[in-house]
């Protein structure tokens, strides 16, 4: 009973799908914009890999062109204050930079809204107070929180890294639905070729303390690699800590095998 | 039909050396089973951001003689008072002999700052809050203050005088950044 | 129970006497995976998963019961307490990392466990049961791990909610009052999120549960083996423990290797970029894929795109693709082929391997954008889905004739360690 069952339950799948076979257009709606779009270049970081490290230099560097660029309009919620002693600050060295910030706060005596000094255990504060703010004073496209962009998008640093230097004039084959409306601006690396955000590094817009030459390309490269940091500060332990359990691992399964061939030795199987 | 000796070849030779490697084995598994524990267990302490919290500042400056405000550190309330003269004398007319818990008021306030007494309001019994940081609020038997949980009374250097709580109001590390201003932690 | 030569278990230590007496939990334990448990001799190591599954699941459990003391399952901060636990927490990216890949450990051990059991026969008389819980224990595991998904609040998970939530629309009739209570709203929110948190917790109980039916199903007729030959007499078997117990602690180390692998070097590796991006109910990510243990079905729910008899495509796909996990509980009944094991099926052998292909073919169909070749290759793939387990299925297990088997277990491994036909076809 099953069988035959069976038998027209599955006629009636297949034929459903082979008439889905007939029905369907063999041939693809042409993408345009997908022959103009590139595909990241790729960034190398001391943190790649598999002995990775932090280069603290870099990171601080890249925190600056965040602090000095692109904290005026992207928010970096997850990240405290605090935490950039990873980036090789001393204590006393994060509670002046936090000071350096005024972060949401209360009037103690009318409970009015306030800002106050901030501390270590507070996190950057936002450039907008709220969704509709950023949007209003962005054109209506929002500027995400930066905090986990390299494990937001796809390719992560390298999109990153090759967005902030991927702006250009749009190529004279571009059709002209394609090209940028006002207040777009064309870059191959986003995904529909225009984004809001206007070309955002020029050379020398900061001056690195460590002499460093601030190129588009150095200070992308910089920001990315603390971006990098900024979505995963505890990557740098997770692969030490990966090769110290894998090796154990790796003896703990010769032993296994040699106990379970031991076990076996007197058995056929 | 297959005979056992077919099946089973050589069961004798050897076994000490073998039995070593099971116990290895076996070891390795139970090292690595505890190495696993650890950050299971580890992970129920405080975490980073809670640690973070752990330095208040407190504007001291509003606090009259006499009076006493409740504040927080790390969640907790913390009781800041005022001391008049007459409650620094009070504290120090007690012998120590007759403390539960001898500790002087010098040893419990800063040097030259002997008016302000700090403490945690968590009385050491069973973590009630104390009364007598506030306006109107029962002082207790010795002017300090009273922890109607379970009746503990401490004096004014906030020591234990009488009830069941077996040790003083805990004094949490502070330090003056100025004269108005205290950070705890 | 079991076989008449089983050890018994027999208490020397007064204390375990009078546990025995009391609560015979260590005589139960012995029966059932200590020496007590008399299992066949020449089990592979695709006798190895089943352990690793159980292996998993307790993964998963105490991961998962470590991270709850963590995450607030509220829309408004479920995101961010998953990102505290990631960077505030002691150990926290280590704990949920290793239940964010202990899930695809988990998937990867049981898909290894179902096609052994599809190979070797496994799921056939006297073990029918088995496999039913089995299924049942897969479409636990579905569930369980679709809700697990949706707990960090990414563009993935709320998209995956709305998604599969979706499916339940498709229902005639009463299609959209039932997603709006599942849901406990229009779209995915608050009450969605608390609920699947609730049942993502609840089900691994249940699914142990069913575990433990599962292996008391399977310790009445014995474990399966590469021959497919019932044990016979003392000489087929050997004690679970040592030596299953020996094998297993092998194949748990290979297992933790290339889980740590995963877990501590490219914990990302299976997951989805968007799911980094907090839920948006005015968004959609340009690109919705599951999780990739979902991609096969997932496939065959896109490969129906024709409105065909009065069912339209949207709900022949939905039906579709619950049918094709469905029908695994017809599996022991649609072949009827006495033989259990491929070794001694030609014919069969050669369907389960296109089978193989065609589920990976799926997977990757289920990855990719609707657009040519995907879509023609996700039909034929789901065509063949279909056509082998309810057409070719049936008609093989007809027609095939079997090749000579061995009379017993043991005569399989003698003839096996013969030095002259130790290059015979397929004597593994």
């Amino acid at each position: 009973m099953v069988r035959p069952l069976g038998f027209l339950v599955g006629l009636g799948f297949i034929t459903a799908l082979v008439l889905a076979i007939f029905t369907t257009p063999l041939s693809n709606e042409e993408n345009v914009a997908l022959s103009f779009h590139k595909h990241p270049r790729h960034l190398k970081l001391a943190s790649d890999g598999l002995v990775p490290h932090w280069d603290k230099a870099q990171l601080q560097r890249g925190m600056q062109v965040y602090k000095e660029v692109c904290s005026a309009c992207h928010s970096l919620n997850l990240v405290a204050f605090r935490n950039i002693e990873d980036l090789g600050y001393t204590e006393g060295q994060v509670k002046t930079f936090a000071k350096g910030f005024q972060v949401p706060s209360i009037n103690p005596d009318t409970g009015e809204v306030a800002t106050r000094d901030g501390a270590p255990s507070d996190h950057f504060p936002a450039p907008y107070l709220n969704e509709v703010a950023a949007r209003a004073a962005n054109n209506n496209a929002l500027p995400p929180d930066l905090s986990l962009i390299t494990k937001a998008r796809e390719g992560g640093k390298n999109y990153v890294y090759s967005l902030l230097t991927g702006y250009q004039n749009p190529p004279a084959n571009l059709p002209a639905e394609l090209r940028p409306s006002t207040g777009l601006h064309y870059n191959p690396y986003f995904a529909n070729l225009n984004l809001a955000m206007a070309k955002p590094l020029s050379d020398n817009q900061v001056t690195y303390a460590d002499g460093t030459k601030a190129s588009v390309d150095q200070m992308a490269k910089d920001v990315s690699a603390f971006l990098v940091w900024t979505a995963e500060p505890k990557l740098v332990t997770r692969v030490q800590v990966g090769w110290a359990t894998f090796f154990f691992l790796l003896i703990f399964t010769v032993l296994a095998y040699l106990s379970y061939r031991n076990i076996w030795a007197d058995k056929k199987h | 039909m297959a005979s056992e000796s077919e099946l089973n070849a050589g069961i004798e030779d050897g076994v000490r050396r073998r039995d070593f490697i099971n116990i290895a084995a076996v070891s390795f598994a139970g090292v690595g089973a505890v190495a696993v524990v650890l950050p299971l267990v580890n992970q129920m302490n405080p975490s980073a951001d809670v640690l973070a919290l752990s330095t208040t500042e407190i504007d001291i400056s509003a606090i009259q003689p006499g009076q006493a405000i409740k504040t927080s550190w790390r969640k907790q309330p913390v009781f800041v008072r005022n001391l008049v003269a007459k409650e620094i004398a009070e504290a120090k007319a007690v012998p120590l002999g007759d403390l539960r818990d001898p500790e002087t008021i010098d040893q419990r306030t800063k040097a030259g700052k002997e008016n302000w007494l700090i403490t945690l309001g968590v009385c050491t019994h069973l973590g009630c809050v104390p009364l007598g940081a506030a306006e109107g609020e029962s002082r207790g038997d010795f002017g300090g203050y009273f922890c109607p949980c379970h009746g503990s009374h401490y004096d004014t250097a906030a020591r234990i005088r009488k009830g069941p709580a077996p040790k003083n109001l805990v004094v949490p590390p502070y330090e003056f950044t100025s004269d108005t201003v205290v950070t705890i932690g | 129970m079991s076989f008449p030569w089983a050890k018994p278990y027999e208490p020397t230590h007064p204390l375990m006497k009078w546990m025995d007496e009391k609560l015979p939990i260590p005589r139960l334990v012995y029966n059932a995976t200590g020496p007590g448990y008399p299992v066949p001799r020449n089990l592979n190591y695709f006798w190895n998963f089943g352990v690793l599954a159980g292996a998993a699941l307790m993964i998963q459990i105490i991961t998962g019961i470590v991270l709850a003391m963590h995450y607030a399952a509220n829309a408004g901060v479920a995101f961010n307490s998953v990102e505290h636990i990631m960077r505030d927490v002691n150990a926290g990216w280590f704990i949920r990392y290793a239940h964010m890949n202990g899930a695809s450990m988990f998937f990867i051990v049981v898909y290894l466990h179902i096609f052994r059991g599809l190979y070797y026969g496994s799921y056939k008389a006297p073990r029918e049961m088995v496999w039913l819980l089995g299924v049942v224990i897969f479409l636990l595991m579905m569930a369980t791990a679709f809700m697990g998904y949706v707990l960090p609040w990414g563009q993935m998970s709320f998209w995956g909610a709305q998604v599969i939530t979706g499916f339940f629309s498709a229902i005639p009739l009463v299609g959209e009052p039932v997603r709006q209570w599942l849901l406990g709203g229009f779209v995915p929110d608050n009450a969605t999120l608390n609920r699947f948190f609730s049942l993502h917790y609840l089900l691994p109980f249940v699914i142990l549960g069913v575990i433990i039916l599962h292996i008391w199903a399977l310790h009445i007729p014995g474990s399966n083996n590469p021959t497919g030959i019932e044990v016979k007499d003392e000489q087929d078997t050997v004690p679970f423990h040592p030596y299953y117990t020996a094998k297993d602690g092998f194949g748990l180390g290979i297992f933790l290797l290339v889980f740590v692998a995963l877990t501590f070097f490219s914990p990302n590796l299976l997951g989805h970029p968007d799911n980094y991006i907090p839920a948006n109910s005015l968004s959609t990510p340009a690109h919705i894929v599951p999780e990739w243990y979902f991609l096969p079905f997932y496939a065959i729910l896109k490969a129906f795109t024709f409105n065909f008899l009065w069912i339209d495509a949207k709900l022949w796909g939905v039906i579709a693709m619950f049918a094709s996990i469905a029908l695994l509980f017809f599996l022991p009944w649609l072949d009827s082929s006495p033989v259990k094991s491929s070794t001694y099926r030609p014919l069969y052998r050669i369907f389960f391997w296109i089978l193989v292909v065609d589920v990976f073919l799926l997977g990757w169909c289920g990855m990719q954008p609707a657009e040519q070749p995907w879509v023609i290759l996700s039909q034929i793939g789901a065509i063949y889905y279909f056509a082998h387990f309810l057409v070719i299925l049936p008609i093989v297990s007809r027609i095939e004739r079997p090749l000579p088997m061995p009379n017993s277990i043991t005569e399989a491994v003698l003839a096996k360690h013969a030095p002259d036909t130790a290059s015979g076809p397929a004597a593994a």
